[in-house]
């Protein structure tokens, strides 16, 4: 930065405008990505946009209500069969497939919430982690619905406006856009009334009820926001991958998300986001030629939660010395 | 009737093996305000371990006796380095530092015992049937009931009717006042910690003859647990022993009989608990 900016302190109203092109510079280079970094990088952006959108819907309720979900890849695998089902085997097409999993995922997590949320802290983590399993089961011993261990394929991927999303650019696009409104609509969320009332629940649950909120109602109510964006993570994943295997409901997949999220720093936003790359290249990387994946997933689990705990963006923050 | 008899059986030997596992996560989550998602892969590696043990010295006792310590050790040290340094932060941070151990020991069973399932012989003197009113029924499942039911009274003992027992009791109600007035807590921290570790090691042998070793065994043995805790009420260990038991016998009769729906029968077990009572069975309500 140039030397009379740093004289003095710059004003506060400067700062959003330097996040602001920040954020300019961010999407810009997403967006050049396929013409400068060709299919394979292309490939590996879209999988890592797909999962962010499952990370920060986890952050929504992790990080801003304080409910820690063990079973978040429930939600993600839902929509996935869902969208196959329907928008596949049904023959539905891909969109129609892609918006019953959002609303197939969304409905699992009111059911499920509703449960869940009767109880608090540690026994709901259990609790979900519980049901994470027994979807999880469901996927694998229901082989006629769900091909059992093999998994289930064959949606084909819908066009828009005439332009074929199996055309990798125009997939691209299509997933960055819905990453992009996933983030936006989640910002704009929690920065809403609605929003300060969860971040209320996550810093003081029984005064919030003392002031007359009806806490449980809200939990559920971030609960299944949550669970919808799973469903749409989990529907573009069935588009971009054609196919979904009971492990991505597995609570390991469960955890990974989880490790997504804390890698990045919880309750930003866009810390799960930097997790999710960091995370799905690294495991790109290292499982490609090292047997021993989960214990470094483990490892780094354990180092982060001791000693890396405000996350990589959270660290970067620091050192930029921004501040929120 | 004489199936169902035998299947009642079956459904105490399940529960009291998860009894072993409930009652230190019950006891630990009551006392610490931590639940140990690790206690599966404490269960899992006790199975290995036992399985080694076994196969060196030829002798099942031994296997059983041993197999235990080093799981306590390694719980002991997990304690002291790293979950006390997380009592200040919340909830989260210890549950997830337990979450991160079950990839590494996940891995770690892998890597020296392979991802095949294993069997693990019970000992001769055990290995045989025994004629009960429901037909023939082996020695060494019957064994198991008694020696679960031996500990449940064991630790009970050990609760209600020691000293060290009361200091336990007053670390679950108020930690911080138990503090105060001179109890040791961290070190009971620990001896719990440790204490909950070796018997879910235990439990992993004595499973061994009766479920097989394999992989993946720590999580299904963690999840019906949870639901033990969840029904049985947290911090009690008679909600762990009922809560066990009950689980135990639902379960497998559901498996039994109505193959399809065994799946859900606990699930629904635990939702109407929770729908009638949320604390669980024998729980406290307290106001969070």
């Amino acid at each position: 930065m140039g030397a009379p900016m740093a004289e003095t302190d710059p004003p506060r109203r400067y700062r959003p405008l330097r996040r602001q092109g920040l954020w300019v510079a961010a999407v810009v280079a997403l967006a050049l990505v396929p013409p400068l970094g060709g299919s394979y990088l292309g490939n590996i952006v879209v999988e890592v946009l797909i999962f962010a959108i499952l990370a920060m819907s986890l952050d929504l309720i992790l990080g801003y209500t304080g409910l820690i979900s063990f079973g978040h890849a429930t939600y993600f695998g839902i929509g996935a069969y869902a969208a196959i089902l329907c928008g596949g085997v049904l023959g539905l097409g891909g969109w129609l497939g892609l918006l019953v999993g959002i609303v197939g995922a969304g409905a699992a997590a009111a059911a499920i919430g509703a449960i869940c949320t009767r109880v608090g802290g540690i026994p709901f983590l259990m609790l979900t982690m519980a049901f994470g399993q027994l979807v999880y089961s469901v996927s694998l011993k229901w082989r006629g619905l769900t091909g059992g261990s093999d998994g289930i394929g064959g949606l084909a991927r819908p066009s828009l406006f005439g332009w074929s999303l199996n055309d990798p650019l125009a997939f691209y696009y299509t997933v960055l856009a819905l990453f992009l409104l996933s983030y936006f609509a989640l910002r704009r969320l929690i920065d809403s009334p609605l929003g300060h009332v969860f971040v209320g629940i996550r810093e003081n649950e029984s005064r919030m009820r003392a002031i007359g909120y009806p806490t449980r109602r809200y939990k559920q109510v971030a609960f299944i926001i949550a669970g919808a964006f799973g469903g749409l993570s989990g529907g573009l994943y069935a588009l971009f991958n054609g196919f979904i295997s009971p492990e991505s409901l597995h609570w390991t997949a469960s955890g990974d998300v989880l490790m997504m999220v804390i890698l990045g720093g919880v309750g930003t936003l866009v810390g799960p986001v930097i997790g999710t790359a960091v995370f799905l290249i690294m495991k790109n990387l290292v499982s490609s030629y090292n047997d021993h994946w989960m214990m470094i997933v483990g490892v780094i689990f354990v180092c982060c939660v001791m000693f890396f705990r405000q996350g990589l963006y959270g660290w970067l923050l620091g050192r930029l010395g921004g501040g929120r | 009737m004489e199936l169902l008899f035998t299947q009642i059986l079956n459904g105490i030997v399940y529960g009291v093996l998860m009894f072993l596992l409930a009652a230190g996560l019950s006891l630990i989550f009551g006392l610490m305000n931590v639940v140990s998602l690790v206690h599966g892969s404490f269960f899992m590696l006790g199975a290995f371990l036992g399985l080694t043990l076994q196969q060196a010295t030829g002798s099942f006792w031994i296997a059983l006796a041993l197999a235990p310590l080093p799981a306590a050790l390694v719980g002991i040290v997990m304690e002291i380095l790293l979950i006390r340094r997380l009592y200040a932060r919340g909830h989260l941070d210890q549950v997830l530092l337990t979450f991160g151990f079950t990839f590494v020991f996940f891995d770690l069973v892998k890597w020296v015992w392979g991802a095949n399932v294993r069997s693990l012989p019970p000992p001769p003197l055990l290995d045989g049937m025994v004629t009960l009113i429901g037909g023939p029924f082996p020695v060494y499942r019957l064994f198991l009931i008694g020696v679960g039911l031996a500990l449940a009274l064991l630790m009970w003992l050990l609760l209600e009717r020691t000293r060290i027992g009361a200091m336990v009791r007053a670390g679950v109600d108020d930690s911080a006042m138990a503090l105060g007035l001179g109890i040791n807590i961290p070190l009971l921290f620990t001896a719990i910690f440790a204490l909950g570790a070796a018997l879910a090691a235990l439990a992993g042998v004595a499973a061994g003859p009766v479920i097989g070793l394999y992989l993946g065994m720590d999580i299904e043995i963690m999840i019906p647990a949870f639901i033990v805790i969840v029904v049985g009420g947290t911090g009690t260990l008679k909600g762990a022993f009922v809560g066990s038991l009950l689980i135990g016998i639902v379960d497998t009769i559901g498996k039994a009989y109505f193959p399809d729906a065994a799946l859900f029968l606990i699930y629904l077990l635990m939702v109407i608990v929770l729908l009638t009572r949320p604390q669980g069975l024998f729980g406290v309500a307290r106001l969070s």
